[in-house]
């Protein structure tokens, strides 16, 4: 008997574990960029050849769901030549990169080394 | 000799590889045995295969392959299915199982430390030797039966894995606990991976090219088993080290390692090598075909 109501207390414990664990889930939305990235400045900016690195980083990451001219598809994967992307600060864009939206299909690109993130930061600003 | 290591699996994954356009480069880790929170592209599909070399004492060398499809159902949740099989050296040539492996990641966003929930399906015989983990007390004494008597045993098992990984700095840093019941009433099995992995240059180089340092991940894993819940041990358990390579080319992604044992229970060596290559947006081809966005 008491054996049976630790297993049963243990499923219980399981099921709100697992439900707090989703619920703990936010989405990566812009407006909720901490100010400390928000105000965060593209270090690579200057560099001349991070355009031309960024540029790679987008065809081999970026172009199979934004399309190679960033114009997007119109529906969930939107184009980068936007009032968005004009809109945001360097530290916004890197910080999104670097989350992603899960919920909404963008993936986390922290795999990527932060030093390629700039770098497409910086070619990202430049097609605008 | 060496043909003999070319398994149908392996013959059948390089006829898709050379078949398939459009070939973009995998960007996972180029762990074999450790998972790290990098998930599948959502609508992308990998074709992977992990080949695993090796010799038991006192029996004959072998190679068994891993043939993997993996799709991003969503950007949170991949889904694969592998396809196993081996040639052991005067032996036989057969298929040893398929396994359905789903991950998922259950917070929305990065994290110091990432957790991703991994559930398993094994539809395997005995004589599975591809090796993708090590839990209880496997030990080279099970690699080193024949194939005639160990492709009889059927094992239809589950699998969790609680994978923890960090992308800090330019390195990846992966913890996988594992946990493996065969179905048919035995005990669970418990087994661990850690892998680290770094790439070799974390700056772009601006021009295209194939042997930059940036194009190469260097790290290791280790993995192994330990015990069981009858017996939640070292003793009697096998443990490796593994030194490994990635190499990110134009149309895949080509990793190498060589692992040693670490106690009387492990094999000596296992060479591995892997490819991956990925096909970009599967998904929306079918989306496409019914006057959806491409």
């Amino acid at each position: 008997m008491i054996a049976r109501t630790q297993k049963f207390l243990g499923y219980i414990c399981l099921t709100i574990s697992f439900s707090l664990l989703l619920c703990a889930a936010t989405s990566s939305r812009w407006d909720r960029i901490p100010e400390k990235d928000h105000a965060r400045v593209n270090p690579l900016a200057a560099h001349s050849e991070a355009v031309a690195a960024g540029a790679l980083i987008y065809r081999d990451h970026c172009a199979q769901c934004h399309r190679s001219d960033a114009s997007g598809d119109g529906h969930k994967k939107p184009a980068l030549r936007s009032e968005r992307i004009r809109s945001a600060t360097d530290g916004d864009i890197e910080w999104f990169l670097r989350q992603g939206d899960l919920r909404h299909g963008m993936p986390s690109w922290s795999n990527l080394p932060e030093a390629k993130r700039w770098q497409l930061v910086a070619y990202l600003r430049s097609i605008q | 000799m060496a043909r003999s290591f070319l398994s149908p699996a392996c013959l059948f994954s390089a006829l898709v590889l050379s078949l398939l356009p459009g070939l973009a480069a995998a960007q996972e880790k180029p762990y074999f045995v450790t998972y790290s929170h990098d998930l599948e592209e959502p609508g992308n599909v990998e074709v992977e295969t992990k080949t695993a070399l090796a010799q038991p004492p006192g029996s004959h060398r072998y190679g068994a392959t891993a043939s993997e499809l993996e799709y991003g159902v969503r950007a949170w949740w991949t889904s694969e299915i592998y396809l196993d099989g081996q040639t052991t050296a005067q032996e036989s040539t057969i298929l040893t199982g398929f396994r359905l492996e789903n991950r998922f990641r259950p917070l929305m966003r990065e994290h110091v430390i990432n957790p991703v929930i991994y559930v398993e399906f094994e539809n395997i015989t005995g004589a599975d030797k591809t090796l993708l983990e090590v839990v209880g007390h496997d030990g080279q004494s099970d690699l080193a039966e024949p194939n005639s008597d160990t492709r009889q045993e059927h094992e239809h098992e589950a699998e969790l894995k609680l994978i923890l990984s960090s992308n800090l700095k330019a390195w990846n840093i992966s913890e996988n606990f594992i946990a493996e019941k065969n179905l048919g009433h035995e005990p669970w099995e418990f087994g661990y991976a850690l892998g680290a992995a770094r790439p070799l240059r974390t700056l772009g180089s601006g021009k295209p090219c194939m042997f930059c340092l940036e194009k190469f991940t260097a790290g290791a894993e280790a993995y192994g088993g330990l015990g069981d819940t009858d017996s939640l041990t070292l003793h009697n358990t096998s443990h490796y080290i593994a030194p490994i390579v990635g190499w990110q080319l134009p149309f895949g992604r080509f990793s190498f390692s060589t692992g040693f044992g670490l106690n009387s229970n492990s094999l000596d060596r296992v060479y591995r090598i892997g490819w991956a290559s990925e096909l970009p947006q599967v998904g929306s081809w079918f989306r496409s075909s019914k006057g959806g966005t491409r």
